[in-house]
């Protein structure tokens, strides 16, 4: 479904991403992790085109999108979550979703939007009534707020940023099995970059480890986190909590 | 109450001149209206963060250019007006489209487009043999006084009706603007430009679309105001002053709702010729005193403006999750 291959991103003398090619197939869920400055964002940045890549190519469904402005690649059906929720506060959160759903469909009819909004808003949990304004979310709500956006442009591919930094255990597992239902029920194809090793391990299909812009390990995630230089760089002496999640993966 | 108070205030407003038309009070309120158009216009793209100030520029390109398509190639300023409008709009997207492009917003925003009234100011001022220069330019009168193809009209109560009709088309405009879709795209940009790509949003196409509009509109009552005065100079219908005159009626009436820009023009004039009459001539430019003082306690104080804020009072606020 996404092919990328050869992908270099520089900002001036510094190499953010270097040389990285990878895949993800319909229906997959990829985890990307890495330390922070390893690139992942600025991965994400140039797949959902808030940055243009330096070099290398980026293929969606045969396309070509490397490049393209957000608003085409949303249309052409990747939706993205940012990893600080970026709510539009002086709408309510009707509104924040709907104009998703307008903008990120091709601007379709108004009822279109309408529906996609409020399909998106059940799903992650949230009130579906057109003027409640988002002041009273919290970071969980927030998060769904950022998730249901992303949905209600009916994405093919779904980058999910960090999704659950600043949650409580239990919210974190409401969280990851939001993820697995959009997959399941929806057949949203997903790369999750995520901090929080332990949920991600037990969700994700693969693993893709990055390190200095480089891919440094990817595989399934019972391999990776047995992977010497992923323990070196990244896991330390976590390694084995994350060991222990990975084989508890259903 | 709520649905049926434009409809009410509609038809008293088309009833006075049938009413009450003494000419001094009919004169206050077809300037009142052609302001208020010019306001409204303004407000369209300012109520999104998109604060202009060259909208003194649009105006006065809308009020030179159909004078000066009539006197030189006596096209009547019914095509005159659109051709003016599609300039001032090619203007705009000169200024907004580089500047969307190079995110520049905010008071950047403001500074270029204050670049843009001084260009025009100073283009019409220098253009001398064209245009009159500082001395002002006169469209040519029809013979009689009053002629529908000429947009020349004898009495006040043909141009109350005029003014009342743009001045309705320009409500009826931002209403439709402030209930589609572009509304919410235009709110998500103000807020935070990356996130509405990221919902979708082509944020310039979306800015230029509403810069355009704006700018079109506020060409069309330059072009009004140039046939109802008569006169045009350009200190009065360009350059910074009518710029920052747009900007201060609209905030005091209150930007972010329909009937603001109206209030707002209503008492920048009276304050204007209240203190012409009060004071003489002896207190020129005294309004732009008051104006910008009134206008640092107003976004200080009441950022919504007199309508807003009352408006609020009444409805309360939207509730939080």
């Amino acid at each position: 479904m996404l092919e990328v291959s050869g992908l270099i991103k520089r900002f001036g003398g510094f190499t953010a991403v270097s040389n990285v090619s990878f895949q993800v197939g319909q229906g997959e869920i990829l985890g990307l992790i890495g330390p922070n400055g390893s690139g992942k964002s600025t991965i994400f940045n140039m797949l959902s085109g808030t940055l243009a890549p330096t070099a290398g190519t980026i293929r969606f469904l045969g396309h070509e999108i490397g490049g393209l402005p957000p608003y085409r690649i949303i249309n052409q059906g990747i939706g993205r979550t940012f990893q600080i929720p970026r709510p539009f506060k002086r709408l309510s959160i009707f509104e924040n979703v709907a104009l998703a759903g307008y903008y990120g469909q091709g601007q379709p009819s108004r009822t279109k939007a309408y529906d996609a909004a409020e399909r998106a808003l059940s799903l992650v949990g949230l009130p579906i009534d057109r003027n409640t304004m988002i002041g009273g979310l919290g970071a969980a709500g927030l998060k769904k707020l950022e998730l249901a956006k992303a949905l209600a442009t009916q994405p093919r591919l779904l980058l999910a940023d960090e999704s659950l930094g600043g949650l409580d255990e239990h919210e974190m597992d409401q969280a990851a099995d939001m993820l697995r239902r959009i997959r399941a029920e929806l057949g949203i194809t997903i790369i999750w970059v995520e901090h929080i090793m332990g949920v991600l391990m037990r969700v994700v299909d693969r693993v893709m480890v990055l390190d200095h812009g480089e891919k440094i390990a990817e595989g399934l995630p019972s391999e990776v986190s047995a992977d010497p230089r992923v323990i070196e760089v990244y896991l330390g002496t976590d390694a084995t909590a994350v060991q222990a999640a990975a084989a508890e993966r259903q | 109450m709520n649905k049926a108070l434009p409809w009410i205030v509609g038809a008293a407003m088309i009833a006075l001149p049938f009413v009450y038309s003494a000419p001094y009070p009919m004169h206050l309120m077809i300037v009142v209206l052609i302001w208020s158009f010019a306001y409204t216009s303004w407000s369209v793209m300012g109520r999104f963060g998109l604060v202009s100030l060259g909208h003194g520029g649009f105006m006065g390109v809308g009020a030179y250019g159909t004078a000066l398509l009539w006197n030189h190639l006596g096209l009547t300023p019914w095509i005159g007006i659109p051709i003016s409008m599609v300039m001032a709009v090619a203007l705009a997207l000169v200024v907004a489209y580089p500047c969307s492009r190079f995110r520049i917003t905010g008071h950047y925003f403001a500074l270029v487009t204050l670049a843009l009234s001084a260009i025009v100011l100073q283009v019409a001022t220098a253009s001398r043999d064209l245009t009159g220069g500082s001395l002002g330019y006169t469209p040519e009168r029809v013979q009689g006084g009053g002629n529908i193809l000429a947009f020349q009209f004898e009495s006040k109560i043909s141009w109350y009706f005029v003014a009342l009709g743009f001045w309705a088309l320009g409500l009826l405009i931002r209403w439709w603007v402030d209930r589609s879709m572009i509304a919410y795209a235009l709110e998500a940009i103000a807020e935070d430009e990356d996130a509405a790509g990221a919902a979708g949003v082509n944020v310039t196409a979306e800015k230029l679309k509403i810069t355009a509009l704006s700018a079109a509109m506020t060409a069309a009552a330059g072009g009004v105001y140039c046939q109802y005065q008569m006169f045009i100079s350009p200190d009065t219908v360009s350059g910074i002053s009518v710029s920052l005159q747009m900007v201060f009626a609209a905030v005091v009436g209150g930007i972010y709702v329909l009937p603001g820009p109206t209030v707002g023009a209503i008492i920048t004039i009276l304050l204007a010729e209240g203190l012409r009459i009060f004071f003489g001539t002896g207190a020129l430019g005294y309004d732009n005193l008051v104006y910008g003082t009134l206008l640092v306690v107003f976004i200080i104080f009441l950022p919504q403006g007199l309508v807003g804020a009352a408006w609020n009072k009444l409805t309360g606020a939207r509730q939080t999750a």
